[in-house]
């Protein structure tokens, strides 16, 4: 009988050798391992046995059949795991086809780098203030010091509004955002007009000039402006504030540099230049070998606009600033046409 | 304005400094130097290559420099033939050490050819071999070196030259007469050399248009020494006063007057190095007179006007002169020195004597009293005039000038004796003319000098630096401003050549200006703010706003921004408006009118793009309303409207085309309604129904709706009108349209709740329900919510059948119910809900169950 036994393990390892399938190793299983196995037959017959006999052949059976069970196990491991080799490398892929598209929005590059500006005088404690396109010659020049027929009105051509009745004071198109200045100021001195409340304001928003659209030239553009007021503020503010944000805007190491100007509602006026960021100073056709680039003007807000917002000069001071979102994406990315901007070719605005 | 450095070196020692450093300094203080054009002077080592030596570049440069050793002054002693060719000569020229023989086609000289030894040698600006200049001949600066040549056989190796070469001027008519006093051998560059500064005034630096403004400055910048000209002369014969007048008759436009005589000038050209200077000014020197007019304007600032005395007197029949100031008739004419006739106006200033007018005031000249070749006797004015008189005439006659620009900036009333001395000393140096005794001046309105107060504190309080009293006075004495200590602080006095200084609290900000420019902006600290912060109001439109930004490039949408200004035509395609914002002075017709119809710039886009495969684009903006005057207010015309809009336009193929993507639908109505849908519920609306309409005259009658919000319609959307869809150059797919009033979506914005997440699992359930074709899914839908209560959680459509089983005219519409409550809900209470939806479907809408 134990014979018998180690023939049944011989004959089912060997066997057991050649499956290489899931369907073969059940079929063996089964007849291995099964209720009519020779392997069970030992177990059912061992009742007919003798006494003697029962306990010798009773374990040997049992060890023949750990062992073709734990046969079987590594077996069915062994087809597992080729089968599992063998569907991985079936499966793989031709990882250089393109990626499957997604369709996806972008911001106007214009309104991405008003983001940028506002973002980071947002951090800065400026508040944004908008206000309409269309104003009065009184809002956007006279209250803002820029008396009928002076000469620094040829600084902004402008679009006028055809109006009955009102040559005193015609409707045009803002030339700058600047109105928003009067119109924040009267808000905020509203408040309490006997002491009225500091402001520090940032103001974005589309701005018109009567000019032949060209590539260096375009009738519209966006501007922000910046305008603090208050009882302490400073031209030293004012240099240090615009440093600040030339540095967070163009990158830690930015130099800048003041020159004296002139805009009529601010005294004493600067305008403020950036070391150029393409050449680094050195020289190139961006800065126009100059190796600074025009960033923005600026100046302490002149009395009079102070006056006319209704804060007294004499106790308050403040400064104002304006620069132009598009202007800096050209001198940024060397964009050499500024009519990209309005173009809506979405070959220029998916580029952003 | 272009301002040659030799110039400035008449009024200020530049020893030490560099050009550079000069361009540098006025750069700081407000006169922009935009370009560097080197005419001689050495130009620093980067202008070449690019690079400075420390690596940093400062000012757009161009021009050409000298080299010492090989461009000379030398002389020409003969003129001799060519042997070989007619039209070319050769010169016997001394360069100071050695005799040339120079080879040259100049026609100034050609006169001279073969008259033998000259009895005075001309001087010439001689380049020996080797030096680099321009080459004459070429079309625009193109650098070339001299080398050894034969031409016509005669051997040729260096130059007599000509303005161009040396880059004066474009001048290449002949080659450049020095003046006789040019010592011979001596380095051009030190005879001559230059470097022309152009220097962008605004207006505020009107007062420095000029060399002795611009010397002033630097003055004060660098703390030396301002050496003004001294204007003295010799008269003789009768005295101007005794045979001039002057009637001034509104002194509001004409503040004062001056005239002086000169008489038996010679007219002739000007010095050389005076028609040097005027054309590196970038003034084209004409003779010793008119030169002179311009060159003492250049130089101090007052533009000057020559009559003809002999005309004039003729004019008033031999007798005395008398001039009129007066503002002209409307309709009067006169011819002014460019031969045109010219209608004038009222607003117009007149030069006048007593038979009429005589030249266009601070403007233009007259033709008939006009200096020409045969003219002996000049009265030379110098007037002051209202700068905003000035700057509207010179506009309305279009008649920019040197003169104009200054006067229309305002020149101030003290410059204009010294202007006719300055004037009347120059031409009486270069013409021979004796100059008569005394000035005519007629001063009615004598400017006053601002007085201002100023203190540390105000220093301190505008500018943030301390300064004593004696700085600030430093400060602006360098700048000629009188000061005077007073308890606070100091009293100044502007200086009797500035108009741009106020007083009260606008001549404190001017004064200020002053002393931050004379101490340097770059000396200023950079500090950070120390005041207190100010109220906190954000600006919720805005923040608003840029969330409905967010929320549509996040469902794929481009954004674009159009033009503000457009034209009805444009419009016209989508929708027509009687009513426009116009402009009075459009750039173009295309452009003459503020837009009414977002839409409208949207779909330009789309047709700008139409062969984009797939088009997904939004704008954000105003659009112009005009308002109708209301006349009880008497205000004129009001301010229009500037509603603001949302706009999105969808077309093309509904997925991007790829190797395992061959084809693809076009985007549909349903499309643009879930961009819609998710951008309303992305906004947190609830309360939100599409209603269809057929009254947007842009949109498909059978496939466009309305969005309503609690009710208010907040927008339109739909396919574009095949009608107006065949005005756009686009492809064959539909257009998709929606169209939101910001305004009005905004004030209907509510807030919203979050709800916990249950723990219980939901129970889902599917109902098919068959009913009349015209009752529309959202009513079905509507009326299942309503009755599934707060348990049911969720309705979502999920098919729509029309077809036999059904029968004509029905459609069947299949629901799966989500069931969700606070414990876990039993099939008998799911059963009930949906036995109560069946019913009232059954009841309200005729519908049956579908089996």
């Amino acid at each position: 009988m134990l014979d018998k036994l180690n023939e049944i393990e011989k004959t089912a390892l060997e066997s057991l050798q050649s499956i290489t399938d899931q369907a073969a190793l059940e079929a063996w299983r089964v007849a291995n391992l099964g209720r009519s196995s020779p392997l069970m037959q030992v177990f059912t017959g061992l009742g007919k046995l003798s006494k003697e006999e029962r306990p010798t052949v009773g374990a040997a059976a049992n060890r023949v059949k750990t062992a073709l069970e734990s046969a079987w196990e590594e077996r069915a491991q062994a087809i597992k795991e080729a089968a599992l080799a063998k569907s991985l490398e079936e499966e793989a892929l031709d990882v250089t086809l393109p990626g499957r598209a997604v369709r996806v929005g972008r911001l106007h590059p214009s309104t991405q780098q008003l983001r940028r500006v506002l973002d980071i005088l947002a951090e800065m404690g400026f508040q944004v203030y908008t206000s309409r396109e269309i104003e009065t010659d009184e809002v956007n020049y006279q209250l803002l010091n820029f008396p009928p027929d002076h000469p620094a009105r040829d600084m902004q051509d402008t679009f006028f509004v055809r109006a009955e009745g009102r040559e005193d004071n015609p409707i045009l198109l803002r030339t700058h955002t600047s109105p928003g200045q009067i119109h924040a100021m009267r808000e905020y001195a509203a408040m309490n007009p006997e002491n009225p409340p500091p402001i520090r304001i940032a103001l974005p928003g589309m701005c018109f000039r009567f000019e032949q659209i060209t590539a260096r030239s375009e009738i519209q553009f966006n501007q922000v402006e910046g305008l603090v007021v208050g009882k302490n503020i400073t031209f030293a503010d004012l240099k240090g504030t615009l440093s600040d944000f030339a540095r967070r805007m163009f990158g830690r190491h930015a130099r800048t540099r003041f020159r004296a100007s002139y805009f009529p509602f601010t005294e004493p006026s600067a305008e403020m230049d950036v070391e150029c960021f393409v050449c680094g100073g050195k020289g190139c056709s961006v800065c126009k070998n100059s190796g600074w680039l025009e960033i923005l003007g600026c100046g302490m807000v002149h009395p009079i606009v102070l006056q006319n917002g209704g804060y007294d000069p004499t106790r308050y001071s403040g400064y104002a600033w304006g620069m132009g979102p598009e202007r800096q994406l050209m001198l940024r990315y060397r964009i050499d046409d500024i009519r990209y901007f309005w173009g809506n070719d979405l070959r220029f605005l998916e580029q952003f | 304005m272009k301002l040659p450095i030799s110039w400035l070196k008449d009024y200020i020692d530049l020893d030490g400094l560099t050009v550079e450093d000069i361009a540098r300094k006025l750069t700081l203080a407000g006169l922009e130097v935009e370009e560097i054009k080197y005419a001689g002077l050495p130009m620093p080592d980067h202008a070449g290559s690019g690079m400075h030596s420390s690596g940093r570049h400062e000012f757009k440069t161009s021009g050409i420099s000298w080299d010492r050793d090989k461009i000379v002054v030398a002389e020409i002693r003969e003129v001799m033939p060519h042997p070989n060719a007619d039209r070319l000569t050769l010169l016997d020229l001394y360069d100071g050490q050695q005799n040339q023989v120079v080879l040259t086609g100049a026609p100034n000289i050609f006169h001279l050819k073969g008259t033998g030894k000259l009895a005075k040698p001309i001087k010439v600006a001689y380049a020996k071999e080797g030096s680099t200049i321009y080459d004459g001949h070429a079309e625009g600066l193109v650098l070339t070196t001299l080398k050894r040549a034969k031409i016509r056989g005669v051997e040729s190796y260096s130059m007599a030259c000509s303005e161009k070469e040396l880059g004066i001027s474009e001048e290449h008519e002949g080659i450049i007469i020095l003046d006789d006093d040019a010592p011979v051998g001596m380095p051009l560059v030190d005879y001559m050399g230059d470097a022309v500064l152009d220097i962008a005034v605004v207006p505020n630096m009107a007062r420095n248009a000029n060399v002795m403004g611009v010397a002033r400055e630097l003055a004060a910048l660098t703390g030396r020494e301002l050496k003004k000209p001294v204007i003295e002369y010799r008269t003789e014969g009768e005295s101007v006063e005794n045979l001039v007048s002057i009637e001034i008759t509104e002194p509001e436009l004409n503040p004062r007057f001056v005239i002086g005589l000169i008489r038996d000038v010679e007219i002739k050209p000007s010095p050389y190095k005076i028609q040097r200077r005027l054309r590196l000014a970038g003034i084209r020197p004409i003779n010793n007179v008119v030169d002179a007019t311009n060159y003492a304007m250049l130089d101090q600032g007052e533009p000057l006007h020559a009559f003809d005395y002999d005309v004039l007197k003729s004019r008033a029949g031999n007798k005395n002169v008398k001039i009129i100031t007066r503002s002209a008739k409307d309709g009067e004419k006169l011819t002014t020195l460019d031969d045109v006739e010219r209608t004038l106006s009222s607003t117009n200033v007149l030069v006048c004597d007593e038979k009429g007018p005589l030249s266009i005031a601070g403007v233009m000249g007259g033709a008939e009293s006009e200096v020409t070749d045969k003219t002996k006797n000049i009265l030379l004015e110098g007037a002051a005039w209202n700068f905003i008189n000035i700057r509207k005439t010179a506009k309305q006659h279009n008649l920019p000038s040197e003169a104009s620009f200054r006067f229309s900036r305002g020149v101030h009333p003290s410059l204009a004796e010294t202007g006719v001395k300055r004037g009347l000393q120059l031409m009486a140096e270069w013409s021979g003319g004796k100059i008569a005794p005394g000035l005519v001046d007629a001063y009615p309105l004598k400017p006053k000098d601002s007085v201002v107060d100023v203190s540390p504190r105000d220093v301190k309080r505008l500018l943030g630096i301390d300064l004593t009293v004696e700085q600030i006075a430093e400060l602006l004495t360098r700048l000629e401003f009188k000061c005077e200590p007073t308890a606070r602080g100091l009293r100044v006095t502007a200086p009797s050549h500035r108009l741009d200084i106020g007083e009260g609290v606008i001549g404190l900000a001017d004064v200020l200006e002053e002393v931050a420019r004379s101490y340097g902006y770059d000396n200023i600290p950079e500090t950070r703010m120390s005041d207190s912060l100010p109220p906190q109001i954000g600006n919720p439109i805005y923040e608003w706003e840029e969330r409905v930004r967010d929320l549509l490039v996040s469902l794929g949408l481009q954004e674009v921004v159009s033009y503000r200004l457009t034209s009805p035509e444009r419009e016209s395609r989508v929708v027509k408006y009687d009513e426009y914002v116009t402009l009075a002075n459009p750039i173009t017709p295309e452009r003459r009118v503020m837009r009414r119809s977002l839409v409208a710039s949207v779909l330009d886009a789309v047709e700008k793009n139409a062969r984009a495969e797939s088009i997904a684009m939004f704008e954000i903006g105003p659009v112009f309303e005009p308002v109708k005057s209301d006349p009880s207010t008497g205000s004129g015309q009001a301010l229009p409207n500037e509603p603001r809009k949302l706009v999105l336009a969808m077309t093309g193929l509904r997925d991007a085309l790829a190797w395992d993507v061959k084809e693809s639908p076009n985007f549909d109505f349903y499309d643009m309604k879930g961009r819609v849908e998710l951008l309303l519920s992305g906004l947190h609306f609830t309360d939100v129904s599409y209603i269809p309409t057929d009254s947007v005259p842009y949109l498909h009658p059978g496939k466009s709706a309305e969005v309503r919000v609690n009710e208010k319609v907040v927008g339109v959307f739909g396919e574009l009108h095949p009608l107006v869809k065949d005005k756009y150059e686009v492809e064959e797919a539909p257009i998709l349209v929606a169209e939101f009033d910001l305004d009005v979506l905004r004030t209907v914005s509510p807030s919203y709740e979050i709800k916990p997440v249950p723990d219980v699992p939901p129970v889902f359930e599917d109902i098919a329900v068959v009913l009349d074709e015209s009752i529309p899914a959202s009513k079905v839908e509507a009326l299942i919510r309503q009755t599934g209560g707060r348990a049911l959680a969720n309705v979502k459509l999920f098919d729509v059948y029309r077809g036999e089983q059904v029968g004509a005219g029905k459609k069947s519409l299949a629901y799966s119910l989500t069931y969700q409550s606070d414990k876990t809900m039993t099939d008998a209470e799911a059963a009930a809900i949906r036995r109560k939806i069946v019913r009232r479907l059954e009841h309200e809408l005729g519908a049956r169950l579908r089996s």
